[in-house]
């Protein structure tokens, strides 16, 4: 078996700017919205850009993308969950 | 139920299985007998009419509950199984579960501290999620599953196998395999312990698992089932009634035959057999068995039946209902009414009613719809007291005693009349605007009438077209309709920001030629133009007089340009390209002459007056974006756009009157020179493809070059489709070319009234090649499409080109592939509106309860964030100037043409005024003012400049400066403009 190349995903250009948000920013953001956890959309722990900035389960990240048809610049939220099976 | 009664919070709904004991408790009878009703027509006791599972007898009292039928909710009864039997239903599961438990203990085949750590993954995730994760247990199932040795009393686990649908079997490897009865099943699954059962997901207090095999059958209520009694007298029972009967006979034998001491295979048989009816009295289209069936044939509709699917309980009689207070009819057109109106018949506004508090104000009209009764049109079908009691006035002898009864606090259900609002739906209901409200006028005749110009939203014809009408009963379902639903405010589309409805068809005919260059009207004409645009109305101040005709001498003519111009507001500012356009700014060089365009085709309209251009499908059509209906929409409200709409119909409906618009078959015609040239084209690209394929055949690369990525045949196809492509459009050309511009079949197709070129070509010069999946027809017999043609034959008539056109008529061989291809586009509309069908339904399943928070999110009903600001921009799209928030050519346009002396009064009226206006100031006005300002300041300089000369310049001269100025017109319609006094009075104090 050859090695697998690893790659950087995050330097792929169809891979937006993913941040990992601090426990009281994470906070900020459920205060803003009056939400839970539980209400942001989600995203796994096992997606290669968790991985790569090292996002757990709990943790919740923001990422930064242009809108092809609006503005730039848009924020949305992800909350990771661990992955099953 | 009455309005008055309260409403309860339902807390909680808890779903679980029946237990046997709980069966019992619940039965009211249990049934012994598989017979329904004896000789007499009474039901047999213990039977399955037995009359304490619930009366359906109106006037008897129920056996079990002491109620009337209409209380009488009806009992369960129960059937004591002679032997066990599985529930096809949770067949699955048991499988499962029985796969991951001892044989020997019952215990699930894991350790404790596997268990435990399974458990607290569990308890983890209903902490956030509020719910169980599925995803452990099927973990918990897979795990366990591998385990071969029990590890609590060390029993072999064997191979466990679903011969569907309800037989188990144990395989050893050795000994083969080995059926395990649902008697032994039971046994397992009862020994089970509660902790394993809660870990496999089961809760042991509503389902344990053993309860899907059942001891004890529930029998539902004979309402449920109801027995239908034909005309005949025959009694015809239900099809679940008929399973029910199958179940319980064959119930009674097994019992005989194990109490008899039956051989073993008999009593087994049996038991199947048994399996097998309860089977399909759950679900009778489960694979693997054939579904039971009624005598004539028919397979049963049991449970499962009753519930799935478009005609199920769910989609049939939960999510959509039949409603009162509706109507349904043709719909027939009517260019009179507006197309916030529709025309409801007589009959059926007799039968609609909308109930209406009598109050002081209207009770002499009350009672004088209670006096007309239900017959006559203006009335009323029904009073409600203040007692509540209804009265129905068609059993009332004497009406004028209910009448003079009436007072304040009684309703009157009364007739539908003119002004009411009404719901109008046409099918499909693909988008919103496909049930829109529409104001009530009560018509002669026996359809619904609509104006034309509201067909595209409905997507509604007249070739027998049926809709729908309701009525809302509350005030508060009118206020909404009132606000939300009515037709002028759905001209703009949320889909693409522009106007769904305008201008079709006979509508843009009629603009065309009406605002063409050439149509000039006497003041008669024109006056009565006037009033069928409903000018007068609009502006009751207007007069022709003010009009400078276009044509002075000998006689006074309006151009159609100045009687159309009428329509629009004052302050209609507008740039279009036409249809027309030939695109001059594209090509190499060019460069669009805007207003001073040879084909007339760049509308321009300053102030109100259309001043150049000829009015098309592009500036008035329905679904045409920038349009004349949107700019008025988007300055003056959705009423005005609506009068607009209304008025420029009716009076291009009388121009089109006047004028004629037809086609007949000399009009497409071809003869002459233009025949030969034709036909000459045609014969050139014959010989082209003869040669192409003489090159194909002898592999002559030099005439026939191979295309990237092709193989030789299909180059040849490319090259000859190309040839006769471009054959068919010189074809084309000439036709057009000869028929000329006069035609009408030639002003319907380039004012985009209806159809286009290519059809008129296909009529006057040539069909064309005929394609099937994109291709040239090359289906039909081997190597041959048809019988006339040789073998191999690959030239274009052999393959699906039609050389004649229309009006000149179709060879047998073209008619033929004429109709191959004209099936084709038949079969493909068929399956698109069915694939597209299932794909909005599930679309619309997915999106339904999304809403827009206040806060800008879109979230679900369950107040999960969707996105995180709608649309990423907050923008709603009807708003929108063709999904731009904000339309930079037409804010420029309209700042150009603002008069800036106005705004600098304003301006200072507003300085001096206490700042008491909201703060609330839209961005774009604050945009539009910051480009004021900068012109305001240029403009300033120059007043500076041409006050301080001290001659008084002559009129004309100071109209010139007033006009170049300010970019408005002094004198408009021959009158000396209001502006231009004002400016002149500051100016210089004339």
């Amino acid at each position: 078996m050859t090695k697998k190349k690893k790659i950087d995903v995050l330097l792929h250009k169809y891979v937006p700017k993913h941040v990992l948000l601090t426990k009281a920013e994470a906070e900020e953001l459920l205060e803003t919205y009056k939400i839970r956890y539980t209400d942001l959309p989600q995203m796994f722990e096992k997606d290669p850009v968790a991985i790569a900035i090292g996002a757990k389960e709990g943790d919740v990240v923001k990422i930064i993308r242009d809108s092809e048809t609006t503005v730039s610049q848009i924020n949305y939220y992800r909350y990771v969950k661990k992955e099953k099976v | 139920m009455s309005y008055f009664s309260r409403t309860k919070l339902i807390e909680k709904i808890k779903f679980g299985l029946l237990s046997p004991d709980e069966i019992r408790k619940m039965s009211a009878a249990r049934i012994i007998t598989a017979d329904t009703y004896d000789e007499d027509g009474l039901p047999i006791p213990s039977g399955l009419m037995d009359q304490r599972l619930g009366t359906i007898e109106p006037g008897q009292r129920c056996q079990t509950c002491g109620n009337l039928v209409s209380n009488c909710m009806g009992h369960f009864g129960h059937i004591e199984l002679a032997r066990p039997v599985i529930h096809v239903g949770y067949a699955k599961k048991v499988l499962k579960v029985l796969r991951s438990i001892c044989p020997e203990c019952s215990r699930l085949m894991l350790s404790e501290e596997e268990k435990e750590n399974l458990r607290k993954e569990q308890i983890k995730h209903r902490k956030i999620f509020h719910e169980g994760d599925e995803d452990i247990t099927k973990i918990v199932f897979k795990r366990a599953r591998k385990n071969k040795t029990c590890p609590y009393c060390q029993g072999k686990k064997k191979k466990i196998i679903l011969e569907k649908p309800t037989t188990f079997y144990e395989e050893e490897e050795a000994k083969g395999s080995r059926r395990i009865t649902p008697i032994e099943i039971l046994e397992r699954l009862k020994k089970m312990i509660d902790s394993d059962l809660r870990i496999l997901g089961i809760s042991p207090k509503n389902a344990r698992l053993e309860w899907v095999i059942f001891t004890v059958l529930p029998i539902p209520p004979v309402c449920a089932r109801p027995s239908i009694t034909l005309d005949s007298g025959i009694r015809s029972e239900d099809d679940l009634t008929h399973k029910l009967v199958d179940v319980i006979r064959i119930n009674q034998r097994l019992r005989e035959n194990i109490d008899a001491g039956a051989p073993h295979l008999i009593v087994e048989d049996l038991w199947e057999l048994l399996q097998y009816h309860i089977t399909t009295y759950f679900d009778n289209q489960v694979s693997g068995i054939p579904p039971a069936r009624h005598r004539s044939g028919r397979a049963l509709r049991t449970l499962t039946q009753r519930l799935k699917g478009k005609e199920g309980r769910f989609r049939s009689n939960l999510s959509g209902k039949r409603v009162d207070f509706s109507a349904r009819s043709v719909i027939s057109p009517n260019p009179y009414i507006s197309i916030n109106e529709v025309g409801v018949p007589k009959e059926i506004a007799k039968i609609l009613t909308i109930p209406t508090n009598v109050n002081d104000w209207n009770i002499e009209q009350m009672k004088q719809m209670v006096l007309n009764g239900p017959n006559k049109h203006p009335g009323a079908n029904y009073i409600i007291r203040n007692d509540r009691r209804r009265i129905d006035l068609r059993y009332v002898k004497n009406r004028k005693i209910i009448a003079d009864m009436l007072s304040p606090g009684f309703t009157v259900e009364r007739h539908l009349v003119d002004g009411d609002l009404v719901l109008f739906n046409r099918q499909p209901s693909l988008h919103r605007m496909s049930i829109m409200a529409h104001e009530v006028r009560i018509m002669e005749g026996r359809t619904f009438r609509l104006n034309l110009t509201v067909c595209p939203p409905y997507n509604a014809d007249f070739d027998g077209d049926e809709m729908n009408l309701h009525v809302p009963q509350s005030e508060e379902a009118r206020t909404e309709a009132e606000l939300l639903l009515k037709v002028q405010e759905h001209i703009l589309s949320p889909r693409f920001g522009g106007p769904i409805l305008g201008g079709i068809q006979d509508f843009i005919s009629s603009v065309f030629q009406f605002t063409s260059m050439d149509s000039l009207y006497n003041t008669k004409d024109t006056l009565k133009l006037l009033y069928m645009g409903g000018v007068f109305d609009q502006n009751p101040d207007f007069d022709l007089e003010d009009v400078e005709p276009s044509i002075k001498e000998p006689i006074p003519l309006y151009s159609g340009k100045q009687v159309f111009s009428t329509l629009f507001p004052d302050d209609l500012n507008l740039r279009v390209r036409s249809k027309f356009c030939k695109k001059c700014f594209t090509k190499e060089g060019g460069e669009c002459k805007e207003e001073d365009c040879e084909s007339d085709a760049y509308v321009t309209i300053k102030n109100g007056v259309l001043t150049t251009g000829t009015i098309d499908e592009n500036s008035f059509g329905a679904m045409q974006s920038n349009s004349i209906l949107q700019r008025i929409i988007k300055d003056h409200g959705n009423a005005r756009g609506r009068k607009f709409l209304d008025n420029a119909t009716r009076m291009l409906l009388y121009v089109i009157r006047q004028e004629g618009m037809t086609m007949g078959l000399d009009e497409v015609f071809v003869k002459g020179e233009a025949y030969d040239n034709i036909q000459k084209v045609l014969e050139d690209a014959n010989q082209e493809s003869k040669r192409l394929i003489k090159a194909f055949r002898e592999n002559d690369t030099s005439v026939l070059k191979r295309a990237p990525g092709r193989s030789m045949r299909e180059t040849l196809e490319l090259r000859v489709r190309q040839v006769l492509a471009e054959a068919r459009k010189q074809a084309e050309e000439i036709a057009a070319n000869f028929i000329g511009d006069e035609a009408h079949s030639v002003i319907m197709t380039k004012s985009g009234a209806r159809g286009n070129i290519l059809n008129l070509g296909q009529m006057s010069a040539v069909v064309g090649q005929q394609a099937i999946r994109g291709e040239r027809i090359n289906r039909g017999y081997t190597s041959r499409t048809l019988p006339h043609f040789k073998v191999d034959d690959l030239s274009p008539k052999a393959r699906g080109f039609v050389s004649q056109s229309y009006r000149h008529g179709l060879d047998p061989s073209g008619f033929f592939f004429h109709a191959m291809g004209g099936r084709e586009g038949l079969v493909d509309t068929a399956v698109r509106t069915s694939t597209s069908g299932y794909m909005q339904r599930r679309l619309v399943n997915a999106l339904q309860d999304m809403v827009i928070e206040n806060d800008g999110t879109v979230r679900n009903s369950d107040k999960n964030i969707i996105q995180f600001k709608y649309g990423d921009d907050n923008v709603n799209p009807q708003h929108t100037d063709h999904g731009e928030a904000v339309n930079l050519d037409v804010l420029l346009l309209k700042a150009k043409t603002l008069n800036m002396n106005e705004i600098k009064e304003e301006l200072k009226r507003e300085a001096k005024k206490p700042k008491s206006k909201p703060k609330k100031k839209r961005k774009e006005k604050e945009k539009k003012t910051k480009e004021e300002k900068i012109e305001e300041d240029i403009s300033e300089t120059e007043t500076k400049e041409t006050s301080s000369s001290e001659e008084l310049p002559s009129e004309e001269e100071l109209q010139a400066e007033f006009e170049k100025e300010t970019g408005k017109n002094a004198i408009w319609r021959g009158k000396i403009t209001q502006q231009y006094k004002e400016w002149k009075e500051e100016k210089y104090g004339v």
